[in-house]
């Protein structure tokens, strides 16, 4: 196993390599980005969840000034989307949600565009709306999209299922849960609710498009995934790769709220009907609430069964998304949040149905854990609530069922010793918390008379990266005059910490100081080179992988110039301090400088020439999903971790005030012990928002309600943890870079979970919606007292419960 | 112009130098700062006042630029984050947040610095309570506080150390 003595940057806390252009103002992000001649595009939106556009008049918009294009959604044969493509880029027909676009406007400013805006006129007619993903299943809802049949989407990877609601349903089978089920010593059932929430990036989606002649285009974006761009750009309008050209420069936050395509598409159409002059398309924070997609909400349901001495048997899990009107990335996170959908236990017989469903309301896309966060909410509470009913501690619980070497997955993948290790991470957050039980009724009544109420609580978590089968990775390590080296990467870095990570790596390999390793802020898909997407974790993982391949090409350049010069075979060649010598001679050196451009002897005559390192890596042994079984490797590299919190509740006001916050991640390897403590410490916060913040209110006609920071709070410097701690477990994997695996999403799944069980040893009270927030934990106390008097039936304390209706015919035992 | 809007002749010092230019009434001390004089340090993160991201200082007092009209500016000595480093050497405030991680996607960081660095010009040994209240009316969504707490707490301290 590696130490920190082997390496000299791997592991160190070297502070990230944008520091000085942030602190200063002179990053350049879109959001500060203008040309000369640049338009503005602005937006017209659906008022209504669900509405046919009966006409639209323009006429008037047209004539305003400064107007220098106008669209509308019947101009454009274009459709767009990932996995499956159903979005038009602007309405037509019908409008699937409010906050969709309706027509577009690009005008000399933004006030112009937003005026012109003002004087659209459309006529609707308001359809009945699937405002509810329940009553979306049903045989007699409206149907969001009537052509489901006519769509193309990604084949032998989805199933939508035309003539319902449904984008994707995912299964896994895993033997027979429901005999398991039936001869289980006990069994509880239990169900759970996330509402959608939003990422809530600083910088706003924004671009420039640039319609050029020769059906060409440049775009500069604040997105995470120059070539997925590209990629679906070109596959939407017909335009070949190589026309097309994306920049992403500094990027202000993602949260896989950037991962795929947005705005460009209308940006560019814009620029083309305004006669070639780029356009800048910018959404409002508003917009970015109720027009840009959010993580989606979650119905999900639990039957569990389990021997009496507490080993778990069978796990029947059925996960309903509230997909919103378009599928995005929401019918991947259906299916990512399968294969991680019985958490980190071995569950010998199991059975997931999650169902994506298309709703009338702001689509669902990836978002920081991709589904983790959402069905480990139920799963954490879930092994809480069975622990009660066996009558064990759930720490001890959780002992006796989390996966260990030897243990296989729900979908066939046997854990080995170097997978990693989730029970350690469960004994010390638990230690940290100085955990002993869930509190007695008894202890609780004394403590009652203070006004609050303290509770302990932990929560597990996993995660694989969810990305397809051939995901893979470039680097180019081009040597300069001087013999220092640019790294070129189109993995983005938009607050990570990844360039850092790999600049350590890149000096590492080329035995060369970190200051002379420069990353250029830019990735342009004309010049750096491919990447799939910056998204689930895999950046670090794969991209040093790949500049680790380059250094190696390139030190092989260096010493095939160098055993020429020096006479020497190439194997006896050694490379250190950025000098290449003979290994049992150091005398006989060459620095790299003198060879990184080639070498000149005395009289003239030259070798070599320019080294530039290439290197690749591309995901090991992935296989797609059976897709009635859902068996197969999905998993890149799985990361295991744990939280364990203390609260204190107030009585009177219903507020949560986190004591402490531990959290334990088995990442294998550290790379930037500051920059993973950054990404801890952040994603536990970002967690927190989600446990107790977080939620989009609709109106019973489906009007996004609370679409500013107004009214949708995120964490801020007063709502931290008193105390947080971050603890490494470092089982090493093999096949990552140092024996490190990703580790950027995982610290915010399970926040909530952790929270809930703290709550429920604090109160006596199981929640089973999110957010915790004071008004929720205060109704709960109110009821509870009520029960306590008999003034109400102890059942309402249960969600409303997730009815399944007919069309969904969820087969029993295993495919 | 687009329409026939009045003009008002405005007289800013920002960052040491005075600007006299014509504006808009409805103009942004923001949008003056961001537009006019491409100091896009400042950044709009909501433009209603709920975010922090373009808080400068005018006449030395924190504030979110996106409510102050360019107008109001007028008269006002103003600092932006283009102008704390001198001569290329960065303040305590700015070493500190590279230092200690305070920085991730940095969407958030000229904001934050001027609030601190408000706070501190005004009170320059202040305890933690008083770091959060500075920096509670900006938001960051990457780092969750804690490491931009440390940086200032650290400069605080480093003061305090140096009498």
């Amino acid at each position: 196993m590696s130490t920190d003595q082997e390496y000299r940057y791997i592991g160190k806390g070297i502070s990230r390599l944008d520091g000085l252009e942030k602190v200063t103002g002179s990053a350049q992000f879109v959001h500060d980005m203008a040309f000369p001649g640049m338009l503005y595009g602005k937006t017209v939106k659906s008022p209504h969840a669900c509405a046919r556009i009966v006409s639209i008049d323009i006429s008037e918009a047209e004539k305003m000034p400064g107007v220098c294009a106008v669209l509308v959604g019947r101009e454009l044969p274009y459709k767009v989307g990932i996995y499956m493509i159903d979005k038009d880029i602007l309405a037509k027909g019908v409008a699937r949600y409010q906050g969709e676009p309706v027509v577009a406007v690009a005008a000399r400013s933004e006030l112009a565009a937003e005026e012109a805006c003002a004087k659209v006129k459309i006529v609707w007619e308001e359809l009945p709306a699937v405002l509810d993903p329940r009553e979306g299943l049903a045989l007699a809802a409206p149907l969001v999209h009537p052509e489901l049949a006519s769509y193309s989407y990604m084949k032998g990877v989805f199933q939508p299922q035309p003539g319902t609601n449904i984008s994707h349903h995912q299964k896994i089978r895993k033997g027979d849960a429901e005999k398991a089920i039936d001869q289980a010593e006990i069994v509880w059932k239990t169900q759970f609710y996330n509402p959608p929430v939003q990422h809530v990036a600083m910088e706003t989606h924004t671009c420039i498009a640039h319609a050029l002649p020769g059906s060409q285009a440049r775009i500069w974006t604040s997105a995470q995934s120059p070539f997925t761009v590209r990629n679906l750009f070109s596959a939407c309008f017909g335009i070949p790769h190589q026309n097309i050209r994306v920049h992403v420069p500094y990027v202000g936050g993602g949260f896989g709220g950037k991962a795929g395509i947005h705005l460009e598409p209308l940006a560019y159409l814009l620029s083309h009907k305004a006669g070639g002059r780029p356009v800048k398309l910018t959404m409002t924070r508003e917009e970015e609430f109720g027009t840009i997609p959010s993580r989606q909400g979650l119905y999900s349901q639990f039957t569990t069964g389990a021997t009496r001495d507490g080993k778990i048997v069978s796990l029947i899990a059925t996960y309903i998304w509230d997909a919103g009107a378009y599928a995005d990335y929401g019918v991947n996170v259906g299916r990512a949040a399968s294969y991680s959908g019985a958490g980190p236990y071995e569950v010998p017989n199991c059975r997931i149905d999650s169902l994506v469903v298309y709703t009338n309301k702001v689509f669902g896309t990836a978002y920081r854990g991709f589904g983790h966060l959402e069905v480990l909410w139920g799963i954490e509470r879930n092994m809480d609530i069975g622990a009660r009913q066996l009558g064990l501690d759930p720490v001890e619980f959780r002992r006796r069922n989390v996966l260990r070497p030897g243990a296989k997955t729900i979908t066939g993948e046997t854990i080995s010793e170097h997978t990693g290790r989730v029970d350690l991470c469960l004994e010390k957050v638990a230690e940290e918390i100085g955990w002993s039980g869930i509190q007695t009724e008894e202890e609780r009544a004394q403590a009652r008379d203070s006004g609050k109420l303290r509770g302990k609580g932990v929560a597990l978590l996993h995660k694989a990266p969810a990305m397809p089968v051939f995901t893979s990775s470039a680097a180019l390590l081009k040597f300069n005059e001087n013999g220092s080296v640019d790294l070129l990467t189109s993995i983005t870095d938009y607050g990570q910490g990844t360039y850092t990570a790999l600049a350590q790596c890149a000096a590492e390999e080329l035995k060369m100081p970190i200051e002379r390793i420069h990353v250029p802020w830019e990735s342009d898909t004309a010049l750096t080179p491919f990447d799939w997407q910056t998204v689930a974790s895999r950046g670090a993982f794969m991209g040093c992988k790949a500049v680790m391949a380059a250094a190696r090409d390139a030190l092989q350049q260096i010493k095939e110039t160098a055993a020429q010069i020096l006479r020497a075979p190439v194997g006896e060649l050694v490379c250190r301090d950025e000098a290449v010598f003979v290994a049992h001679r150091p005398e006989e050196r060459l620095s790299y400088r003198e060879v990184v451009m080639g070498y000149s002897y005395a009289n003239g005559n030259s070798i070599g020439g320019p080294v530039i390192g290439r290197g690749h890596y591309i995901a090991q042994g992935l296989t797609h999903l059976d897709l009635e079984t859902g068996q197969g490797l999905p998993a890149l590299d799985w990361t295991y971790g744990a939280h364990g919190v203390e609260i204190e509740v107030d009585l009177e006001t219903g507020e949560i005030t986190v004591l402490n916050l531990a959290t334990a991640l088995d990442v294998g390897q550290v790379l930037n012990a500051q920059s993973l403590r950054g990404q801890i410490i952040g994603g536990v916060v970002q967690g927190l928002g989600s446990a107790l913040l977080e939620e989009f209110r609709f109106s019973p006609q489906g009007r996004l309600l609370n679409a500013g920071f107004v009214d949708y709070k995120i964490p801020t410097s007063k709502d931290l943890p008193r105390k947080m701690s971050q603890h490494m477990i470092l089982t090493e994997q093999l096949d990552g870079p140092y024996g490190a695996r990703g580790a950027a999403e995982h610290p915010m799944i399970s926040i909530p979970g952790a929270i809930g069980n703290a709550l429920c040893d604090a109160l006596g009270i199981d929640f089973f919606e999110l957010p915790l927030n004071a008004e929720r934990v205060w109704l709960g106390i109110q009821r509870q007292r009520s029960v306590l008097q008999n003034t109400l039936p102890r059942a309402i304390m249960l969600p409303q419960a997730i009815k399944l209706p007919q069309t969904v015919h969820l087969d029993r035992g295993g495919g | 112009m687009l329409h026939e809007i009045p003009l008002y002749t405005i007289s800013v010092e920002v960052n040491e130098r005075t600007y006299t230019e014509k504006v808009p009434a409805q103009m942004t001390l923001l949008q003056f700062l961001r537009e006019r004089l491409c100091l896009t340090g400042a950044k709009e993160g909501c433009g209603v006042g709920e975010c922090g991201a373009c808080t400068v200082l005018l006449n030395g007092k924190a504030v979110d630029a996106c409510l102050v009209l360019a107008v109001e500016a007028d008269q006002a000595s103003v600092r932006t984050v283009e102008g704390e480093a001198r001569d290329g050497e960065l303040t305590l405030l700015q070493r500190a947040f590279i230092e200690h991680g305070a920085v991730q996607c940095g969407f958030c960081t000229s904001g934050m610095l001027l609030s601190a660095q408000s706070l501190l010009e005004k009170n320059p040994h202040p305890d933690q309570e008083e770091i959060v209240e500075a920096i509670s009316g900006n938001l960051c969504r990457c780092t969750g506080y804690v490491q931009i707490l440390e940086a200032i707490e650290a400069v605080a301290l480093g003061r305090e150390e140096g009498g």
